[in-house]
Parts: structure tokens; sequence; C-alpha cells
């Protein structure tokens, strides 16, 4: 459950943007969840709503995308298939995570300014 | 403001940032390596499930070190009661409990508080125990050289399939408890398979803090962590420097001489970003990719 202490820095860093903008309100949040970001999307979304409430956060709705986890060869990107074991059947080297598998990212808030 | 004809009216602008939400957890935790890295301390996060046997290996670790003339540190992170820091005094380790009262996991900041009255500089080798769990502290950089995760062999084959995350944020497995083997059914082929499955270079050490199995392994892949920090025991350079950064705590700044934080934070991981595929001990941080 450290899903509450991810949305604390969440709305923590919202706020300094806006703070920083003098944004009058903020309309809506855009986050990137990968698989293996260590995070439940929905729990996520439960600590959203019940943290936002009395921060500029309260009526902004909160969009999260979930990217799944991929893996491919470092050397000839071939795909490594789910749940295979974490090296390129063809050169042997060792996975490598793609980008966004882990990816626990704001992307953009939607902010009214002045 | 509106800057079609200038009515005044408030505009909505959508600000990207695209930045990793736990940027603040990892500044801190980047803070805490220079730390280390400078003093020439090994620090390793020993993460694993409640009752995987985290404390256990530290006691049976402080007779393997001794003989290597290493002094060892720990704090040790668990929600309530200091029982295993006070295990670990007990078997020679100076340590210092971490309470994190509802907390699932240690984060940096947590960490570096604790390192303010703890006399963590004089030791070689540093771990950090995290809290029993195999969900929660896998995210959280803690400024450590290489994790450390504890699986015991009671705890089933499939456990690495079943927390991904955490394996596959582990520089090392230390498979404990491998003196219960024979009254067990497990199959520790199908643990290694499971590993290999999450760990695309799984290190794995089989051990037992009961009969020692293992214990020079685990010594060895220290020492290999170790001499990537280039800074034998007994030879650490005095931490004796200002710091040019913005920093929140004090130091004893003896001759106030300028330190400039030119080098890399990647110091003491070896192996680290050269695209290799060999298997020497490899300590790197969370998010670290090669």
């Amino acid at each position: 459950m450290h899903e509450y202490s991810l949305v604390e820095a969440l709305v923590t860093r919202v706020e300094a943007e806006a703070r920083k903008r003098n944004a009058l309100a903020v309309h809506r949040l855009s986050i990137r969840v990968g698989e293996y970001a260590g995070v439940d999307a929905e729990l996520f979304q439960t600590a959203y709503e019940t943290f936002r409430a009395g921060t500029i956060c309260a009526s902004a709705p909160l969009t999260l995308t979930r990217v799944a986890a991929s893996w491919s060869c470092p050397r000839c990107a071939t795909p490594i298939a789910r749940g295979a074991v974490l090296r390129c059947p063809t050169c042997d080297a060792p996975a490598r995570l793609d980008d966004g598998s882990d990816a626990l990212t704001l992307d953009a808030i939607e902010m009214e300014v002045p | 403001m509106c800057t079609t004809c200038g009515c005044g009216d408030t505009e909505l602008v959508p600000v990207e940032l695209h930045e990793k939400i736990l940027a603040g957890n990892d500044r801190a935790a980047r803070h805490n390596r220079e730390h280390f890295v400078e003093s020439g301390v090994l620090a390793l996060n020993l993460m694993g499930s409640p009752g995987a046997g985290k404390t256990a290996v530290l006691e049976a670790t402080a007779q393997a070190a001794a003989a290597k003339g290493w002094k060892l540190g720990a704090v040790s992170a668990d929600l309530a009661t200091d029982n295993d820091a006070r295990r670990l005094e007990k078997a020679g380790i100076p340590s210092k409990a971490i309470t994190t009262g509802q907390a699932c996991h240690l984060d940096a900041e947590l960490v570096h508080r604790s390192l303010h009255d703890f006399p963590w500089r004089d030791t070689d080798v540093f771990f950090i125990e995290n809290v029993g769990n195999l969900v929660c502290p896998a995210i959280y950089d803690l400024g450590q050289a290489a994790n450390v995760v504890v699986l015991s062999v009671t705890e089933g084959e499939d456990k690495p399939l079943k927390y991904p995350v955490m394996f596959n944020a582990a520089d090392l497995v230390l498979l404990t408890k491998c003196d219960l083997l024979p009254h067990l059914d497990v199959d520790l082929a199908k643990m290694h398979d499971a590993l290999a499955r999450v760990m695309p270079r799984p290190r794995v050490i089989e051990v037992s803090a009961r009969t020692g199995q293992g214990m020079d392994a685990w010594v060895g892949w220290l020492e290999e962590l170790r001499a990537g920090l280039a800074l034998p025991a007994g030879q650490k350079h005095p931490h004796a420097h200002a710091h040019p950064h913005p920093h929140e705590h004090e130091h004893a700044h003896s001759d106030g001489r300028k330190h400039l934080h030119a080098h890399s934070h990647d110091h003491g991981e070896p192996g680290h970003g050269h695209g290799h595929s060999h298997d020497h001990a490899h300590g790197r941080r969370h998010g670290h990719r090669d």
C-alpha cells in the first residue's frame, strides 16, 4: 500500500507546478503506469480519489494510462516472449526491459492560468 | 491570459512534464549515494518477505566479515519493535532500528535521516535491512550500490513469478534456509528457472545461516562489489569537505576544503552501462538498464 505515498508525491509536485505558473485551478492530470512500475493502477486511482480532496487537484480527474511490460534483446531487438527466460534465443544476450515498462510518470497537467 | 482578443479570460494550458513521480525520492537517493561512494562505504539494500531470513543472514555475515577485517553496520526497518537491530547488535553489528509505523517500505529520506546519528562512515559494508515485504520496497531507490533480495526455500518455487518487480530489481538473490531442503518438497531447479524468467542476469547464491553454506560465495560477491569501490578496508579517504550543493544536515567540516561533485554517481557500480553481458557481481541502482 505504498500508493498513498506515491499520490502524496504526485499532488505535492502538481501543487508546486501550479504555484510556479500562478494557476487558478488544475483541470486534469495524466499519468503513465508501467506494468513493472510496482504500482497497482486501481489502488492508485482509489488513493488519488481519497487524497485529492482539499488540494488543488480536488476537481481534477486522473487519466491513468497503463503500459504493458515487454522485453527485447538489446543486440538484435528480438522481442522476448512473455514469461520466457529473459535471454535472447538468438544471441543469448540478457534481455532488456522496453521503455515505459516500468514507467511511473506524470505526463501532463491541464491547468487554468490567468 | 487570452491572447486572441485580450478579453482577460483565463486560459486552459496543457503542461507537459513527463517526469517520474518518484523524482523527489530519486534526488534524495542520489544524495545518499554520493555520501556512501565518497566515504568508500558499500551500501546494500536488503529486501525480502517477512521471515525470509534477512536478519539471520546478516548475523551469519558478521562472523565471515570479521575474518576479512571488515566493519559492518546496519539500519533495520520494521513497522514496530527494534528486535532486529538488537539481534544484529548482539551479533556484533552496530545497528539502529528504523521504526516505520504504518509505512510498508523505506524511502531515501527515511534512510537519510537514520544516517544522521549513526556512525555509518566507519563501516566498510553498510546494510539497509528493508521492511519485510516483497512488493513496496522494490521501487524506492535508497542510494544503495546494489539490491539483495533474500528468498527462503520455504516460500515456494513460484515467488519470483508472483513478485516479478522485486526480483527484477535484484542484483543478487540469496536463497536462504537451504539446510531445510531435505525436509521439503521444493524443487530448486524450478526456483532457479522462475528467477531466470524475471531477472535478465540471474545471480543466485544458495546459503544457510545455520550451517554456513554459501557464506563464502556471498562474502566473495561483497568483495567484488567492494573492489568496485576501489577503496580497500582501512584506506578510506577522510570525509572532510564542504558540500557545494544544498544540504540540510550537518557534517564535521574540518578543513573547509571545497569538493566538487564532478564524478558520476555511478561509482561503485561495476559493469554499469557498458552493454556487456558477462555475469560478474553487478551493482546497480533502480531504474538501471544495460
